[in-house]
């Protein structure tokens, strides 16, 4: 499997670490009142509970051995077909 | 028709003629007390004890493949109950008190062959943990003993002792661990399972649920729609894609392992040896093959094949542990589907939508569990209560906070 660095072009993912799940988004302590348990739930949910699709996978790799940078990507879970790559400090989507 | 040397005597004589398929493949009825989904071992245990132990016989088990097509079919074969945490051992403990009369108990010779496994200890430290587990393991009922230098080397003598980098110090080992032949194990509760009237319905995949008020009444399958008192999923590897038809999201993501067998030796293994100082393990098959494995590799995935990366890494563990394989070839290596959960440990619990009973999250440790997992699922559905060996095994766990990480690393299910 080649991952498609955005900064260092495709390389092999021997020279990344993977971090899981890019479409997570962190709660924010914030927005909800701290002793209320919505914020408890949100943030079992953020930490515990994932979508695992069969399909197209958004998920962080980190260039460890190349850039150093993280690099959002799209990935086929059935295949391991990638179908782009952005770097994490990017907004927008991946694909 | 039971087993025996007779029978086999008898067929001997009249030129293997009377032997009969060893279970039914039976047709879809339209419904049932429980339907299992998942025919892997987990869920023909389960549904062999359902009937044995508890008495429902009104049971079928849906499986999407073929018996053995599975995960069953792609493990490594290690049958163990070497565990540290109080959540876990006396689980394994009681799976391997089931393994140890499992042969007679389904009239199948499943090869169980408790010829023991090693971890071997490279460190100071890692000794003292693995004296820690070794006490653990025997405050669960199990057996244990820590070897040295010295023992370890009568009995493996071609491993790498002094290594330059993981010199190896002893080892803890389990007399009673070992090995059995994981499709026979399939094969042997599919057929009792299917003596005590127990359906087992193949190429039959799970397309929806059925829901009546709040409530699952049944599954939507590619073979039509069946009704069920309960429902209950066994399917490792494939939870989250089933679980998500009835609207959970589980703490759990899908990874592939990979496994390899080498060319056939004569006997040079005799038991299960594991490296301590990277992920490796070895044992050798009956028919001479050297069967080993390692890490997963460490992404999401459901395409039952890995990347070279961990082959590589695979590789190294037993170059640097027993030099002398280097020179053999390798004969097939594949790819199986974990549920690899939250904190490395499996579920077995009611799910949160009434009607529906979840065994899920068995890691790259389910082999080993089947005889347990099928008692304590069955168990749990026939009685709406937890089984006492496995009553840590909750969904609401990562909630409370009554996680059970052997490991220690936290909500990173590739680093378990």
């Amino acid at each position: 499997m080649r991952i498609p660095c955005p900064y260092c072009g495709e390389r092999d993912a021997h020279e990344f670490s993977y971090l899981g799940d890019a479409t997570l988004v962190r709660p924010d302590p914030a927005a909800v009142d701290a002793q209320d348990s919505a914020l408890a739930d949100r943030f079992h949910d953020y930490v515990y509970l994932r979508d695992n699709p069969a399909g197209a996978h958004r998920e962080w790799w980190y260039h460890a051995n190349g850039c150093r940078q993280w690099v959002r990507v799209t990935r086929d879970t059935r295949n391991h077909a990638i179908a782009g790559a952005s770097l994490a400090r990017e907004p927008g989507d991946a694909a | 028709m039971r087993y025996s040397f007779l029978s086999i005597l008898a067929n001997g004589l009249n030129g293997q003629s009377d032997w009969k398929p060893a279970w039914r493949d039976a047709a879809p009825k339209p419904s049932y007390d429980v339907v299992i989904v998942g025919g892997g071992g987990h869920g023909l245990a389960t549904a062999y004890y359902l009937a044995k132990v508890h008495g429902i016989h009104n049971v079928a088990v849906i499986e999407k493949g073929y018996i053995g097509s599975g995960n069953a079919g792609r493990n490594t074969t290690i049958i163990r109950s070497n565990y540290l945490l109080p959540g876990n051992e006396p689980f394994y403990e009681w799976s391997m008190k089931l393994w140890e009369g499992l042969e007679q108990e389904l009239n199948y010779n499943a090869m169980v062959s408790q010829r023991g496994i090693l971890n071997l200890y490279h460190s100071d430290a890692q000794r003292d943990a693995y004296a820690r587990r070794g006490n653990a393991m025997r405050l669960a009922g199990a057996d244990s003993e820590l070897l040295d230098k010295r023992q370890v080397r009568a009995m493996y003598p071609f491993l790498d002792f002094d290594n330059a980098r993981f010199p190896i110090q002893g080892g803890l080992l389990q007399h009673r661990a070992g090995t059995a032949r994981h499709d026979a194990v399939v094969w042997g509760y599919a057929r009792a399972a299917d003596t005590l009237g127990v359906d087992i319905v193949q190429n039959c995949e799970v397309t929806g649920f059925l829901r009546e008020g709040g409530n699952i009444v049944g599954v939507e399958t590619t073979r039509g729609a069946i009704r069920a008192g309960k429902v209950a999923l066994a399917v490792a590897g494939s939870s989250s894609r089933v679980a998500e038809k009835a609207g959970l999201r589980l703490p759990i993501e899908s990874h592939v392992l990979q496994a390899f067998v080498s060319e056939g030796l004569k006997p040079v293994i005799d038991g299960v040896i594991t490296f301590g100082a990277g992920h490796f393990y070895i044992s050798q098959s009956d028919k001479g093959g050297l069967v080993f494995g390692g890490d997963i590799d460490g992404y999401n995935s459901y395409a039952q094949r890995g990347n070279l990366p961990v082959i590589e890494d695979v590789a190294e563990g037993g170059m640097a542990l027993m030099p002398r394989i280097g020179r053999l070839r390798l004969l097939r290596m594949w790819g199986g589907i974990m549920d690899m959960s939250m904190d490395g440990s499996p579920i077995i619990d009611r799910a949160p939508v009434p009607g529906l009973y979840l065994n899920a999250g068995w890691c790259y440790g389910g082999f080993k569990a089947t005889p347990a997992s099928g008692w304590c699922f069955a168990h749990l559905i026939a009685r709406d209560e937890p089984h006492a060996v496995a009553g840590a095994y909750r969904l609401d766990r990562f909630r409370s906070g009554h996680l059970i990480d052997e490991k220690g690393v936290g909500a990173q299910p590739n680093l378990h």
